[in-house]
């Protein structure tokens, strides 16, 4: 870019005088080239030999490369030399057997949470697109509520939901109202659960996180079947397919495309939601368990690491997870865009 | 499904497969079709033609309810399309009966639309299968009378392949055995060759007219002038949500009787 006049027809020259792989002198093809004028000669002749221009310089890209590496090795010699990140005491504790535990409830959140998330929006979605006013206003109030209320204060409430009910009873409504009118003593209910036994700690804390995920899940979801092009719904129903016919073979398959990458994304926010599952209380996991062996022995800041590192690595091996998941599933996509539509 | 039979004057003669009486249709509050009578008997092919926006499109949409239309009665094949007469009231279908309607109707798109997802043959078995419970038939059965018809449409060595490793020609004519896969009595043909490159239009048009000279009933929308003066038995001008001329092809395209439609043939041919 920079060089001298004389300089760029040096490197012209330079090419001119190594021929690539094309034999023939290198000063019959260059006089083709002038010579051919506005004549298109390809027939005869070899070609032109092939371009070898010198590349533009990015002297920014150096710089910058200084510059971060600087930076760098700053960073590194505090990682070092700082006392306070103690690195033998957090390795010590990193993988204690409570720690380990905490990882465990902390993976098996959120995947179940993720599943039933899915699940949830999915219903949530088609729902809200099935044309029935009902089901759609319901998969409306459903997301706004759910996407509206913070995971923190979900979770906090479904730990306090006994306080609403203290068992949860699955019969005919309102018994007691109608069943004195028909002269009848008792109450029809088939069988209860016990909040306080059941829907506690673990399970308040799933449910709070699957039913805030399924609210995103649902909006992803019908971005996806909203991205499927309208022709080939058409299609399928000139065929004599039935709705959901449609949906389950035609829609919802090519709407996962679409799905796919925010649903990794929302996986990982998903793994990283989990520590608030503590204000349930859910004492097992993982935040917990590091920030709890912090206070107890006075020694927070390598727990805080120890916590960095664990996320980083559990969203690290999701990555891959998501990699290869994505990579297959455009298998049947390689090639060109599909010119259909 | 019994024949309906609401309109006295009018009920469909087992020798028209299509009637249309008096079909309007809007979008909103711009008309599109202001009135089409239309009659298209069995085994004839009627080839539809008129400017963009005319209607046809919307017409040969509204034969298999793709569109519901707001005035007029359409019947195929004796039966009143999407909806039930009786005692003078309309009922809507369910969607499983407007299905079961659809099915014996075959219908060919612009743009092909086949299932990018699918294989050729799994496009083309597609519908078969799901309606396997009613029709019958084992997934051999059905994957075999796919290969026939890929084979009759000269694709019986692309089964395999994916819709996007086909040319556009190959699509149109994979889409034209998928919608015979059902066995239909009607097809519709929305401009199924307007996509395609100049070149690849003849493969299709082989096509449709072997599927003619079997007998198939056909509604055709297209430019292809020549296809419809070679193969069509009736030929139709539309223009503005109304049919300006209608009669055999050679007639109307060589001696056009309206102004519109000599000005529209002027710039076709």
């Amino acid at each position: 870019m920079t060089s001298s006049s004389a300089d760029n027809a040096g490197g012209v020259h330079a090419a001119g005088n190594q021929p690539p792989r094309t034999d023939s002198g290198g000063a019959d093809s260059a006089g083709g080239i002038t010579d051919a004028g506005g004549t298109v000669g390809t027939a005869d002749g070899p070609p032109p030999e092939e371009i070898r221009a010198i590349p533009v310089r990015h002297p920014g890209r150096w710089l910058a490369a200084l510059v971060c590496m600087v930076l760098a090795a700053q960073f590194v010699h505090m990682l070092l030399t700082n006392p306070a990140f103690q690195w033998d005491f957090m390795f010590d504790n990193m993988f204690t057997e409570p720690v380990l535990i905490g990882v465990r409830t902390t993976l098996l959140l959120t995947v179940l949470a993720m599943l039933i998330g899915i699940v949830l929006g999915i219903l949530a979605a088609v729902m809200r697109l099935s044309g029935n006013p009902v089901l759609a206003t319901l998969a409306w109030l459903y997301t706004w509520v759910f996407r509206a209320v913070p995971r923190l204060v979900l979770a906090v409430l479904f730990g306090n939901i006994a306080i609403l009910y203290g068992t949860i009873e699955f019969g005919i409504p309102f018994d007691h109202y109608w069943m004195p009118l028909l002269g009848l003593e008792g109450e029809a209910r088939i069988f209860g659960i016990e909040t306080r036994t059941y829907l506690r700690g673990f399970t308040a804390g799933l449910l709070a996180l699957a039913l805030s995920e399924g609210a995103y899940m649902a909006e992803i979801v019908r971005a996806g079947l909203q991205s499927v092009d309208r022709g080939q719904t058409e299609a399928a129903q000139a065929l004599g397919l039935r709705r959901s016919t449609i949906l389950r073979r035609i829609t919802l398959p090519q709407a996962l495309r679409v799905i796919i990458p925010p649903t990794g994304n929302e996986t990982v926010a998903m793994l990283k939601d989990t520590a608030l599952v503590a204000y349930v209380p859910v004492t097992t996991e993982l935040f917990f368990q590091l920030n709890n062996i912090g206070a107890r022995t006075f020694n927070l800041f390598p727990m805080l690491v120890a916590a960095c590192l664990w996320y980083l690595a559990i969203t690290s091996l999701f990555m891959i997870g998501q990699y290869f998941l994505e990579r297959s599933f455009h298998q049947g996509e390689r090639g060109t865009t599909v010119p259909t539509n | 499904m019994p024949v309906a039979h609401g309109h006295p004057e009018a009920t469909p003669s087992s020798e028209n497969m299509v009637v249309a009486e008096r079909v309007y249709k809007r979008f909103g509050r711009l008309p599109v079709l202001q009135g089409i009578d239309l009659r298209v008997r069995r085994g004839e092919v009627m080839c539809v033609m008129g400017p963009s926006g005319s209607g046809k499109s919307t017409f040969l949409r509204c034969v298999n309810h793709l569109e519901k239309i707001n005035a007029g009665r359409l019947w195929v094949d004796g039966q009143l399309m999407g909806y039930r007469q009786k005692g003078g009231k309309l009922y809507e279908l369910h969607d499983r009966e407007v299905a079961a309607q659809r099915r014996n109707i075959g219908m060919v798109f612009q743009n092909f639309n086949l299932f990018p997802h699918m294989s050729v043959l799994g496009n083309v078995v597609e519908a078969p299968l799901q309606a396997r419970g009613r029709r019958g038939g084992t997934r051999s059965q059905i994957q075999q009378h796919a290969l026939e018809l890929l084979d009759r449409v000269g694709l019986a060595n692309k089964a395999r392949a994916y819709p996007r490793q086909l040319s556009g020609g190959q699509q149109q004519r994979v889409a034209i055995a998928r919608a015979l896969a059902m066995n239909p009595a009607l097809m519709l043909f929305d401009e199924p060759t307007s996509a395609l490159d100049p070149e690849l239009v003849g493969d299709v048009l082989d096509v449709m007219r072997d599927l003619a000279s079997e007998g198939m009933t056909m509604i055709v929308v297209t430019h292809e002038v020549g296809f419809a003066r070679e193969v069509a038995d009736s030929f139709v001008f539309m223009d503005e949500g109304v049919v300006v001329e209608s009669g055999a092809p050679r007639e109307v395209l060589g001696n056009p009787q309206h102004e519109r439609t000599r000005s529209f043939l002027s710039k076709v041919l």
